[in-house]
């Protein structure tokens, strides 16, 4: 079964830059893992040293059991969907499929099938004899996926793929992409720079940041209970808001408002808010926090609202039919509240 | 297409004619004479001419010693173009390969470039040299008793190796420039799509650097025919008697020493012709198999 399991890899290049450090992941046969981070945070690198595109300074990357470190790119059952393609600019879109099977010696009629099979799945039949260049983005993108579908490998690792492509294709491939994944069961890992395609695509997202792992988790575990201020920054749009408070016996002190809140810490902590937990009442309300609008902005179902609490500033989801309170305070479902070491950034 | 509107009719005629008007003296106006006088027979002291019509090629092309020569010439030609394209191509993809040291390699590979022609033809014949030359010693411990300048075979090994060395680094540079622009994940896509190194650069590498390979092509098949005439004049030092010639050398030899203008230019057309059917050909058969990316 293709497994992958990576244990302890890190990257470190001449000059002692460690790209990636120390990191161990173990992927379950069949699964969809999305590394996500900013750029720099080494996950392409991860990716690639998975790929054997890149030596692997420490640890070990094993793929169906079998450690793969020394072996060559070809030799690792792998196939890999590159950010701008890579398709062969010379043979047509047949050849572009059937090139990878032709050179590990498979019988003519199998490659021909699987070809055919691919294409169909994946509606190139029309454009077989096209070269690439005679084809859109998203085409070409369905061809580099459908190189990878035809070798039937253990494991595909896919760089970036949709980055390329406008906002609109982005979102119909990342469906197609994730359709295709279910209904040939390949073990799946998958490098972005977007939350919310790892948050819809990934059985588990692997949140990486400066070469390390912030969080390993199912999406929703990721976004409901984000690890360190970085992943609660990271995932979610907006940004879940963070705001500098300070805890004792029972209490919550944002400047001089105080909120009642259970917690076992005392000292100064980072108090996470999603925007949408939280509530536009008029100031008056009991137990609201003061809340000074700056602007908003119109989504269509609901609008988001930016402003200030005791000088830090906050946005809030608020209902698009709903008027906007005149002098505005702010409540939060205690249940929903995330607390952060203010040092270490930890969840607490 | 982009479409430029002038606001006279004559203007563009004007940016044009600096360009023309040195192509019409440097090249057609030389090529219509050479294609009149190659219809007369002139007299060797300038003092009057005789129109033949065409029993100047009829001469040329019955001439045992102009038809040796021409073989000499194709098979010169094939020998220079094709090693030093191979040699050049074998350079630039070792030398695109090598990861420590890469720049001080590449320039010393590029370096016999920047060397002057007429010098880098000097040095290379120095290799040759009867008493000094390394390459004759090298021969000798085989037991190859060289004599260039008097044997023909000799001479004709000197020829073209000093051809090919002058012309390699042209072609390694231009594969190198190659080699590097080469996307670089369609390079890995083949890494991972096909273990041997030899097949992946067969079947995509090169058809990639097929555009700069066809230029080249083209280039060094000019160079090999035309541009030769100082190395052949170096070697041969105007004393053909034995030794071998190309047809350039030798419309030189006719038109230069022998006096023969009308031969001469006959000649010249037809190398003209030559160059004509061959640059057609190229054209047609080959760069339709050249992938512009």
């Amino acid at each position: 079964m293709s497994t992958i399991t990576i244990t302890d890899v890190s990257k470190i290049y001449s000059g002692g830059v460690r790209a990636v450090s120390d990191i161990s992941l173990d992927i379950a046969d069949g699964e969809f893992i999305v590394l996500v981070g900013p750029s720099g945070c080494g996950k392409s690198t991860l990716l690639r040293m998975v790929a054997g595109l890149e030596e692997i300074s420490e640890g070990t990357v094993s793929i169906g059991g079998r450690v793969v470190n020394t072996l060559d790119p070809a030799d690792r059952d792998i196939a890999m969907v590159f950010q701008n393609y890579a398709l062969y600019p010379h043979m047509s879109v047949r050849d572009n499929l059937a090139y990878g099977l032709r050179n590990r010696k498979t019988p003519k009629a199998e490659i021909a099938a699987r070809v055919a099979e691919a294409a169909r799945m994946l509606e190139l039949e029309p454009y077989l004899d096209r070269k690439p260049r005679a084809l859109s983005g998203g085409q070409r993108q369905r061809v580099a996926m459908g190189r990878a579908i035809v070798r039937k490998p253990a494991a595909f690792l896919f760089d970036e793929p949709l980055s390329n492509l406008d906002a609109r294709l982005r979102v119909s491939m990342r469906g197609e992409i994730r359709q295709l994944q279910r209904r040939v069961g390949t073990t799946s890992l998958y490098v972005t720079h977007d939350q919310l395609e790892a948050m819809t695509l990934a059985d588990r997202l692997v949140v990486l940041n400066g070469g390390r792992v912030e969080q390993i988790g199912r999406p929703l575990e990721v976004y409901n209970r984000p690890a360190s201020t970085f992943v609660a920054g990271f995932i979610g749009s907006p940004a879940m808001n963070l705001v500098q408070a300070r805890a004792d016996d029972g209490a919550l002190h944002l400047g001089e408002e105080r909120i009642l809140a259970e917690l076992p810490h005392r000292g100064p902590v980072t108090l996470g808010l999603r925007a949408e937990d939280l509530r536009i009442v008029p100031a008056n309300a009991p137990g609201a926090v003061r809340f000074s609008l700056t602007y908003v902005e119109e989504l269509g179902a609901q609008r988001l609202v930016h402003g200030q609490c005791n000088g830090q500033p906050i946005v809030a989801a608020h209902p698009s039919e709903q008027p906007l309170p005149a002098e505005a305070a702010l409540l939060a479902d205690a249940a929903r509240l995330h607390f952060f070491d203010t040092q270490s950034g930890r969840r607490i | 297409m982009k479409r430029v509107q002038f606001s006279s009719r004559w203007l563009p005629y004007a940016f044009l004619a600096p360009q023309m008007a040195i192509i019409f003296v440097f090249f057609y106006w030389p090529s219509a004479q050479a294609v009149q006088s190659s219809l007369y027979l002139e007299d060797p002291f300038g003092f009057g001419s005789t129109f033949v019509g065409l029993d100047n090629y009829a001469d040329i092309l019955s001439s045992r010693e102009y038809l040796g020569i021409a073989k000499f010439t194709l098979v010169f030609t094939v020998l220079v173009t094709g090693l030093s394209l191979g040699l050049g191509l074998l350079l630039a993809v070792k030398a695109d390969a090598v990861l420590r040291g890469a720049h001080a390699y590449k320039t010393l590979l590029i370096w016999v470039y920047a060397v002057a022609p007429p010098v880098a033809g000097l040095i290379g014949m120095m290799f040759f040299d009867q008493h000094i030359g390394p390459l004759v010693r090298l021969a000798g411990v085989f037991g190859w008793d060289m004599k260039v300048g008097l044997d023909y075979t000799d001479t004709a090994v000197a020829m073209i190796t000093v051809s090919v060395w002058k012309q390699i680094p042209y072609n390694f540079i231009f594969f190198l420039s190659g080699l590097q622009s080469l996307p670089a994940s369609v390079r890995e896509a083949a890494f991972i799509d096909c273990r041997s190194g030899a097949r992946r650069f067969a079947t995509v590498t090169l058809p990639l650097l097929a555009p700069t390979a066809f230029f080249l092509l083209i280039m060094n098949m000019t160079y090999a025919l035309f541009e030769t005439f100082g190395v052949i004049d170096v070697i041969v030092k105007d004393k053909a008697a034995n030794n071998p010639i190309t047809l350039v050398y030798k419309v030189y030899m006719d038109g230069f020493r022998g006096n023969d203008l009308g031969g001469s230019s006959a000649q010249s057309v037809i190398l003209m012709l030559i160059v004509f059917v061959l640059t057609i050909f190229q054209f047609r058969f080959i760069e339709r198999r050249v992938h512009y990316g």
